[in-house]
């Protein structure tokens, strides 16, 4: 299944950097978050971004995982000729990435 | 909650819509409407604005949205905070107590000063440099019996807290009742953000009546509790999900948001929906802030010049590949002095990134996009005329030609001790 599937999310800019809010649907979403979407999973999924480094921060209480992509915005609003200056498209193109959820077969 | 002090996001950056300030005034029931209006680079491009015009610099909408909730304001005792006072706090002022007068309101302005700290960097290449400022000059204000309050460069935070320090007295060191107060000023900066704008996603975030978004308020006790809502029958949600998103938007480390006023401390923060739109906040913390403020300086980039043009219909992708060859091959050839350029197609590769598909075999149509930075204006008006250019020299069927060149502002970070920044505020009557 795609993350969209279990999580929403939202992205926001601070100079170069990218960060995106995670949030999964519901506790057993959020288990499988944390289990698949390392910062080196994020960092892959965005490998044409020119990405120095992947933070990864957990809020189990909100179901929210937060990631920090430092350089992924290749200077920032200020800088970028990016149509997309602020990178406001990228949570929902992470929401593409393929998730392998516990209780789905790997031969569904 | 007995005892508690209202306060509404009035607007969440500067094109923000001005109708839900109208319906929070009319019927939020405030104390306090704060407008938010600065983005990172703002206070630049304002500088720009004020070096051509020494009256402008400050928010263009400003007379508009006075215009539409002073009289309001001041008939239902609303203090207004805002940073509509961009490079130019006192010109602002001025538009403030134009309005005020034209409506035959007396009116006490206070504007604070102290962001506009270029004169302590030697950065001979800075067009503006703005430190972040906390709220200790709004709170002067506030007890001061401000009823409009001007602002430049402040933490956005702060606008809302500086309202909340003062109607509850808290302390400078009230590390506990600080956070509440900030925690506040996030969930509500970006205004419709909170109440389920930029939110929606259909089938997955379903949201209604967002054509007529609703904006935030929050009732904030003594104690320091937190309640976040919106007017009952605008538009939006206000939920769970409104407001994690919102909490940890632009945070980096959810343990450590960093203001002038206080660190605060997001990382164990959970939400209750205690009502029809309507969301308790728990579990915040802060400590103290860092020794030095963070200051904003905005350099002059050059200019930035684009073109578009659209191709429809079988094998358009083809022609707007072939559109693309042509304008780098002519772009290059042309001998601009440019720092860089940018080819894309808008429906394929224009703003998506990441590993998700491959590129369609074609599309119902697609838009050619082309932008680069070069030193001079003029440089800028070729980029965008070889696309026009594409009217009659390109593949067939380009449609919908467009350029457009900007003068660009770049802008990085950096930090002052603190105890050079002096706040200070000044004092108009209408």
């Amino acid at each position: 299944m795609l993350l969209r599937d279990l999580a929403h999310a939202r992205s926001g800019d601070k100079g170069g950097t990218s960060d995106i809010t995670v949030v999964a649907f519901d506790a057993a979403a959020y288990d499988a978050l944390c289990r698949e979407l390392s910062p080196d999973r994020v960092r892959a999924h965005f490998a044409d971004l020119p990405i120095s480094a992947v933070d990864r921060y957990e809020l189990p209480q909100l179901h929210a995982l937060k990631f920090v992509l430092h350089g992924a915005l290749g200077g920032g609003v200020t800088q970028t000729l990016n149509l997309d200056a602020h990178g406001k498209c990228l949570a929902s193109c992470l929401l593409a990435l393929s998730i392998q959820a516990e209780h789905e077969s790997p031969h569904d | 909650m007995p005892g508690s002090v209202r306060i509404g996001a009035g607007a969440g950056f500067a094109d923000d819509r001005i109708e839900p300030a109208v319906e929070l005034v009319e019927r939020g029931e405030l104390d306090f409407l704060v407008f938010e209006c600065l983005a990172e680079r703002t206070i630049a491009l304002r500088q720009l604005e004020r070096r051509r015009d020494p009256a402008a610099g400050f928010d263009p909408l400003l007379r508009d949205r006075m215009s539409a909730v002073l009289a309001g304001c001041r008939s239902r005792g609303v203090r207004i905070v805002t940073n509509a006072g961009a490079a130019n706090p006192p010109g602002a002022a001025a538009v403030v107590a134009d309005v005020a007068r034209a409506a035959s309101l007396r009116l006490r302005i206070a504007i604070v000063l102290g962001d506009d700290v270029l004169d302590l960097l030697d950065a001979p290449d800075a067009i503006s440099a703005n430190a972040y400022l906390g709220s200790e000059g709004i709170v002067e204000a506030l007890d001061g019996g401000a009823d409009v309050v001007v602002t430049g460069r402040v933490a956005d935070a702060a606008l809302f807290a500086g309202p909340l320090v003062h109607a509850h007295r808290w302390a400078r060191d009230d590390w506990e009742h600080l956070a509440s107060a900030l925690t506040v000023g996030h969930l509500l900066e970006c205004a419709g953000q909170v109440t389920g704008g930029y939110f929606a996603d259909p089938g997955v975030n379903d949201v209604p009546g967002l054509a007529d978004l609703g904006f935030p308020f929050a009732d904030v006790g003594a104690d320091g509790r937190i309640e976040i809502g919106k007017v009952a029958g605008t538009g939006g949600v206000v939920n769970v999900r409104t407001c994690t998103q919102q909490l940890l938007y632009e945070v980096h480390d959810p343990a450590r948001y960093i203001t002038p006023d206080a660190v605060v401390d997001f990382s164990r923060v959970w939400f209750t929906e205690v009502g029809e739109s309507r969301v308790a906040v728990h579990g915040v913390d802060a400590g103290p802030p860092p020794a030095t403020l963070k200051v904003s300086v905005g350099s002059a980039a050059g200019f930035v010049g684009e073109g578009e043009i659209s191709y429809a219909g079988p094998g358009c992708l083809a022609r707007a590949d072939l559109a693309l060859e042509i304008l780098e091959k002519r772009l290059r050839d042309a001998g601009l002095d440019a720092v860089q350029f940018r080819f894309e197609r808008i429906g394929v590769d224009a703003t998506r990134r990441g590993a998700d598909a491959a590129v369609p075999h074609d599309l119902a149509e697609v838009r050619v996009r082309v932008a680069g930075r070069v030193r001079t204006e003029a440089d800028a008006e070729r980029i965008g005329r070889e696309v026009t250019g594409l009217w009659l020299n390109g593949p067939a069927g380009g449609g919908g030609a467009r350029r457009r060149v900007t003068e660009e502002v770049a802008i990085r970070s950096t930090t002052v001790p603190r105890a050079l920044v002096p706040t200070r505020v000044e004092w108009v009557e209408a």
